[in-house]
């Protein structure tokens, strides 16, 4: 376990260094009116290369992949490297981080930007870690757990009894893979942003919303009779507001994953852009002294962010189940509260 | 770069990469940790019920063991008091058979008595007679000249004989 953290330093820290001839730029920009918006928006958005940290002119930079896709022109990879400071390379080049093609012809970008990069490196660390959890497991069979494995299994449980077995009744099992893979794969990414040189994924609206859609998936294919019945012929509304009902009900499903993507996106890169406004304001004033004040709002606001990164994980993962829930459930059944975790118990959980 | 517009080459990679990684932890971490989780819950449910289930039947035996006791006492009372009427018969019985014995012995010591007695008496007659046989004689060879005398004398001893 050690010797994989060492590796994923290792990895982490392997960087380009690269000490760039151009001094009047930098120059330039030292004078340049700091803008603090744009600074923030360089943080939270996806780039080509990876970007530790600069001292006067010496950038630390990885550098990553960039694969991309032309019809009729096929497929170029190449580092971005060639394409640093707005060069060209191949007939691409980046416009505000974008890979464009010099002709103005459509590219399909499916490089490997910082937030592939991250998102790989989360994957990695999530089948690390929870691999060995299951070693632990049948390692001691029933014996109690130890270690990682123990750090884990209140976490396994609390999701598949409060989240899973509450919200979506007896039929919990076949999604407990999914609703424990989104829930990690959440938290862990939204840790790994607010490590220093991390990357926003989960504040990336893409991510948010390819994990909203495969929420809408499962919920669609696993719905049953009731449900759309439910949709078509709500019960206990008369038939002349059926008109006016099945629109309404037909925007729902698509605005519970709408909500699931932008809430998950929101708060997260909401956090972000807090702390480092906070820390925006030294650089604004140009004054030591609102350090102090900077860093004590920063640390309180990464301090709530460490309780969002597990909070919005554990929302999206109560929210998934309980739409899948609304979709399985049999009939109107009051003893599994149904969208409930604030209601009663119910009378006869399994 | 917009921060609200999705990224198709993030989306793609995002599918691929989330796809790969729910199907390995699905295949090599979920199901055995949730299948460990279950069977351990369940073996403990099992031995709180057992455990539920010793506890009753420990009840149990603690009350056959009490029922064993007291039906224990009941027979040791039963049994000293036929062990006491049993000596009491037996020691009534031995009395009986002492007085008996008692009795008999006496009789028979009594009728030992008599026959002695009867044995000694006709031992007595038969020296008595002999006896007077005897002295008969002498008087008769003595005095068998006097006559008035030996009457007399005669007459004096069938007294006396008729006396005894």
């Amino acid at each position: 376990m050690k010797r994989l953290l060492l590796a994923l330093f290792c990895f982490l820290s392997f960087s380009a260094f690269a000490n760039e001839p151009t001094a009047t730029t930098a120059e330039a920009t030292d004078t340049e009116e700091f803008n603090p918006g744009e600074m923030i928006l360089h943080h939270i958005g996806d780039s080509h290369e990876w970007h530790w940290f600069s001292t006067g002119n010496n950038h630390f930079t990885t550098y990553l992949p960039v694969i991309a896709f032309r019809p009729g022109h096929g497929l170029s990879t190449f580092s971005s490297r060639q394409l640093a400071e707005g060069k060209v390379y191949d007939g691409l080049k980046l416009e505000h981080e974008h890979l464009v093609s010099e002709d103005g012809s459509k590219v399909y970008d499916f490089s490997i930007t910082k937030n592939v990069a991250s998102l790989m490196l989360s994957a990695t660390l999530l089948l690390v870690v929870f691999i060995a959890v299951a070693r632990g497991y049948a390692k001691r069979g029933t014996g109690a757990p130890r270690g990682i494995q123990s750090f884990f299994e209140p976490i396994i449980i609390f999701v598949r009894d409060e989240v899973a077995k509450k919200s979506i009744g007896p039929k919990y099992e076949r999604y407990m893979p999914y609703l424990l893979t989104v829930f990690f794969f959440i938290w862990f990414n939204n840790l790994m942003g607010l490590m220093p040189g991390g990357a926003n994924l989960t504040g990336n609206i893409a991510v948010t919303m390819t994990l909203a859609l495969l929420t809408l998936l499962i919920t669609l294919f696993s719905s049953n009779k009731n449900y759309w019945a439910h949709i078509f012929a709500t019960p206990g509304v008369p038939k002349a507001l059926l008109p006016i009902m099945i629109p309404v009900e037909l925007i729902g499903i698509v605005v519970k994953p709408f909500s699931l993507m932008v809430r998950l996106f929101a708060n997260i890169t909401a956090g972000h852009i807090v702390t480092l406004s906070f820390i925006s304001l030294i650089f604004i004033f140009r004054n030591l002294g609102v350090a102090p004040v900077s860093l004590a709002f920063g640390l309180f606001i990464n301090m709530l962010e460490l309780l969002v990164a597990i909070l919005q994980a554990y929302i999206f993962t109560l929210l998934t189940a309980m739409y899948i829930g609304g979709a399985v459930e049999d009939h109107h059944d009051a003893d599994y509260q149904m969208g409930g975790g604030d209601g009663a118990e119910p009378a006869h959980a399994h | 770069m917009n921060i609200v517009t999705p990224e198709f080459g993030l989306i793609f990679w995002q599918v691929v990469i989330f796809g790969i990684v729910l199907l390995l932890l699905r295949s090599f971490a979920w199901k055995p940790i949730l299948s460990s989780l279950k069977e351990r819950e369940s073996s403990i449910e099992g031995a709180l019920r057992m455990a539920d289930q010793a506890k009753l039947e420990m009840q149990e035996l603690k009350a056959g063991n009490e029922k064993l006791l007291a039906e224990a006492r009941l027979e040791r009372d039963r049994i000293m008091k036929e062990a006491t009427a049993m000596s009491n018969q037996l020691l009534e019985q031995a009395k009986d058979k002492a007085n008996e014995e008692g009795t008999r012995l006496i009789a028979q010591a009594r009728e030992a008595i008599q026959n002695e007695k009867n044995a000694a008496l006709a031992e007595v007659k038969n020296t008595a007679a002999q006896l007077s046989i005897d002295i008969a004689e002498r008087i008769l060879r003595r005095e068998l000249t006097d006559q008035p005398a030996q009457q007399q004398l005669v007459d004096s001893y069938l007294k006396e004989v008729k006396l005894n």
